[in-house]
């Protein structure tokens, strides 16, 4: 098991260099530069200054060496700053905005778990019933539903004519002058539309998998047996069944994890929340190289580590699975 | 105090609007208690850019800009017509043959920390953006000094190789203070340092918390020079979607903000909105135009560039893809401006005369297919591009492929994407026509754009315009300091341009900014909406937030 991880953790280093050289050239290879931006016809910026500017950031050397030099910071775990006039380090701009899309997400993810997989058990064991058929319109709605349109909607509601809840933000414009409980309902208040939103969308496709995978389970021979053993439904379903049908479901949770810092552009944009998501569009737009990569980094990192811990989960899940006794897969 | 110079040509790419000649569009407010003017309450402003910099002499986004003009001050101010008003120095002097130019600074002025500020602090200024390690987009203007000397601590020289037209609208430049920066500016490091993120300023507002992404909180400076101002907290919040903005106006969460056509047409027009809110409406920071490559035999005869812009109905146009909210425009400089004239050739919509008049150039439809051909027999035909995601641009260019159609001249239109296309296309002049947007500066120095000089492809001359009459205005306009000299030059050249039509100027957007109808005193103009906001109040019974 150990070694395992080890050799896992190890593999995790070239593939992270494969993947951060190939972003660096595709990125450097989009059209324009960070330069390029904020020329963007405006004819007070001179020749001369955009070739200051363009030495200034090392933008003037081979694209090969602008790689060498940023894999060599990286490996002291120092990511630049960012092109932008704040010119900040690129890790201070994305500790800054990680909590908010982290605790967003994290809560998103554990409603969508808590509600959708109760759904998909009993729209599985109660196929094609009333219940069944009302959560597969549910479902699809949600698939169809445009975030973007169902989180003006409720804002418009909500926010602008009933009053009930803030629109947009995450703290009231006076924040730092209410008491300590007002402001964490304040708090509260700002984050329950995006949440809503978010879980509506990410709610409809769980469930689905967790009907499907509760449908291929309750067809095993396993499941008859159980049944014919004369326990009860309850213990056949919430205990035969689930722990198998978790399975796959438990995959898609690890996949789900590089997403949960990912954050979202859309809901995060309409809500005005400060999150990862608009930081990376931003940085994107403006070609600022060494936010994207950092952002890149930390996210293809955590797609790695999340593979690695669902593939442990198996073990844990699924004792069919021993990563020791065959020295890995 | 808004600095109407450089960054506004951004503001335009950016699709901000923020300035102009104003009307006040309708006011519906109601007074009950005292006018009287008061302190207090908090003024709440929405942008979709995100804040660059709070040393924004290094950023080139609006928002950066319109904080800084709060918490930061120049030696001059702009009035609502961009005339020049003393604001940190009190006066100032050209020597008569304009190759230097004497500040007196005022002795009253503090930085927001106490710190006093001197003539020191302003030379520290012109050598910080002159640094080569300083990454000031618009350190230009300055690149133009020979020295900045001060005299004593109240006085500061100014000296130039030869005389500058834009001298004093260089010194509208955000002052830095030496001080607190001083060692960060030798290493390159002037982003790092702690006044990029805590400025320190000399203006009417104090920097009190910026949260990224989210918002920036300004307080009232009680000390500053030209009186304290009467709103005493203002919170400028980053909002990136236009619909949300809209929303949180509904909700009377935000107290400023720029309307789009439709919502200032059609959604905005209910008692409710109108009792809350003034809207105002004057012309915006730049102007869209239809460009030709001049190199291009076709469009290097001018009868040809006049009979298109005859083929064109300016007003179809800006029905068309601004709902009206537009004005015609038929040069260069902005109206309002001292340097402008209209007394200007203009182009009628009139498809007759453009047809007469490309027949005198030699196109004719010889074939009778529709489109028209030239001696040869080769037809007209040509490109029109513009970037993507901009849909207004491409329904221009949808509107102009059909009225040349009915002229008779054929035109493929092709959407590129920003970078692209100005690498590709623009830069190394490889288009036939482009539509495109420019801001109007503060100053109406043209040189860069029209000069004969100006072709290279990291140049702005992007037509390869090249009359030695308009180089030599040009040269003198922008060598002279006296208004009154220069003012001939440009009516000069508008009137060239409008003859020789390198490009088809044709409409400035409207502004479109909405205020809450409890603030008193905005008074747009060309400057503006926000260049007198520290005189603006409240009256005392109309404040909304107690707090700050």
């Amino acid at each position: 098991m150990a070694f395992f991880i080890v050799r896992r953790l190890l593999l995790v280093i070239p593939l992270l260099v494969g993947i951060t050289f190939v972003s660096f050239i595709v990125i450097s290879l989009a059209p324009g530069g960070p330069l390029d931006f904020l020329e963007a016809e405006n004819p007070d910026l001179s020749p001369e200054v955009k070739r200051q500017l363009t030495e200034l950031y090392g933008l003037d050397k081979p694209l090969i060496v602008q790689y060498g030099n940023w894999l060599m910071r990286v490996a002291r775990l120092d990511f630049g700053r960012s092109f932008l006039p704040d010119g900040r380090p690129v890790l201070a701009k994305i500790g800054e905005r990680m909590p908010v899309t982290l605790a967003l997400n994290i809560i998103e993810l554990l409603i969508i778990v808590v509600v959708a997989v109760p759904i998909g058990v009993l729209s599985a064991t109660r196929q094609y019933s009333v219940f069944d058929k009302i959560t597969t319109i549910f479902v699809f709605v949600g698939f169809a539903t445009p975030d973007f349109w169902l989180a003006l909607l409720l804002m418009s509601l909500f926010g602008a004519q009933l009053g009930w809840l803030p629109i947009s933000g995450l703290r009231h414009i006076n924040w730092e002058y209410l008491s300590f409980w007002r402001q964490q309902w304040d708090l509260v208040s700002h984050l329950l539309l995006p949440i809503t939103v978010a879980t509506f969308g990410g709610l409809a496709g769980f469930s689905r998998y967790m009907r499907q995978s509760m449908l291929e389970v309750i067809r095993q021979d396993y499941v008859q047996t159980a049944r014919a053993k004369g326990l009860s439904e309850e213990v056949v379903i919430g205990k035969h069944a689930l722990r198998n049908a978790l399975l796959p479901v438990v995959t898609i949770l690890g996949l789900s994890l590089p997403g949960l810092i990912g954050g979202s552009v859309i809901i995060e944009s309409v809500f005005a929340i400060p999150g990862m998501g608009q930081l990376m569009v931003q940085s994107i737009y403006a070609r600022d190289y060494p936010v994207v990569m950092g952002n890149l980094v930390i996210v293809a990192f955590l797609t790695l580590i999340a593979n690695l811990f669902a593939d442990l989960a198996y073990g844990l899940v699924d004792p069919r699975i021993r990563f020791g006794r065959r020295r890995g897969r | 105090m808004r600095r109407p110079g450089g960054r506004v040509l951004v503001l335009w790419v950016a699709g901000l609007l923020v300035a102009g000649c104003g009307t006040r569009a309708e006011s519906p407010a109601e007074s009950t208690g005292s006018d009287a003017r008061a302190y207090g309450d908090t003024f709440v402003e929405a942008s979709i850019g995100d804040i660059g910099a709070l040393i924004p002499n290094l950023a080139s986004d609006g928002a950066s800009h319109d904080i800084g003009a709060l918490i930061y001050d120049g030696l001059l101010r702009v009035d609502k017509n961009i005339n020049w008003l003393p604001a940190m120095a009190e006066s100032w002097t050209f020597a008569p043959d304009c190759l230097s130019l004497d500040f007196t600074l005022r002795r009253d002025v503090k930085w927001h920390d106490g710190h006093p500020f001197t003539a020191a602090d302003v030379v520290f200024t012109w050598q910080t953006l002159i640094h080569p390690k300083t990454p000031a987009p618009f350190k230009e203007k300055f690149l133009q000094i020979k020295a900045v000397e001060a005299l004593d601590p109240y006085t500061v020289r100014v000296t130039y190789p030869q005389p500058y037209g834009r001298a004093l609208e260089t010194w509208n430049e955000y002052i830095l203070p030496k001080h607190l920066l001083e060692p960060y500016v030798a290493d390159g490091k002037l982003r790092e340092s702690p006044q990029n993120r805590h400025p320190v300023g000399t203006g009417a507002y104090r920097f009190k918390e910026w949260r990224s992404g989210e918002k920036v909180v300004v307080v009232a400076n009680p000390d500053y020079y030209l009186g304290r101002p009467y709103i005493s907290r203002i919170v400028y919040r980053v909002i990136p979607s236009q619909a949300t903005i809209f929303l949180e106006l509904k909700a009377r969460g935000v107290d400023y903000s720029s309307l789009t056509a439709v919502q200032y047409k059609r959604q905005t027009e209910y008692p409710a909105f109108r009792k809350v809110y003034d809207k105002y409406r004057y012309p915006g920071t730049g102007y869209t135009f239809l460009a030709f490559n001049l190199k291009d035999p076709r469009f290097a005869d001018r009868r040809v560039r006049q009979a298109l812009a005859h083929a064109i109905d300016k007003r179809e146009l800006m029905d068309g893809v601004a709902m009206g909210l537009a004005r015609e425009v038929w040069g260069p400089i902005r109206p309002g401006n001292w340097a402008f004239t209209d007394k200007v050739k203009r182009y009628e919509f009139d498809a007759t005369r453009a047809k007469e008049m490309l027949e005198e150039a030699g196109w004719k439809d010889r074939d009778g297919d529709g489109v028209v051909e030239d001696g040869g027999g080769r037809p007209f035909a040509f490109t029109i591009r513009t970037n993507q995601g901009n849909d207004e641009r491409k329904r221009i260019a949808e509107i102009l492929q059909q009225r040349f159609k009915d002229v008779g001249v054929k035109v493929e239109i092709q959407t590129i994407d920003w970078a692209s296309f100005i690498k590709e296309f623009v830069k190394p002049r490889k288009f036939e026509a482009i539509v495109l947007g420019l801001g109007f500066g503060a100053d109406p120095d043209q040189y860069v754009l029209w000069h004969s000089s100006q072709t290279d492809p990291d140049q702005m001359n992007r037509t390869g315009y090249a009359n030695p009459e308009v180089d030599a205005l040009l040269e003198k306009g922008r060598a002279s300091c006296r208004q009154e000299e220069r003012v001939k030059y440009y009516h000069r050249i508008q009137e060239i341009l409008a003859e020789d039509i390198p490009m088809i100027f044709l409409y400035v957007r409207d502004a479109l900014p909405v205020i809450a109808s409890r603030v008193r005193g905005p008074d747009p103009g060309p400057a503006g909406m926000l260049w007198n906001l520290p005189e603006w109040y409240v009256p005392k019974h109309l404040q909304v937030y107690t707090a700050g």
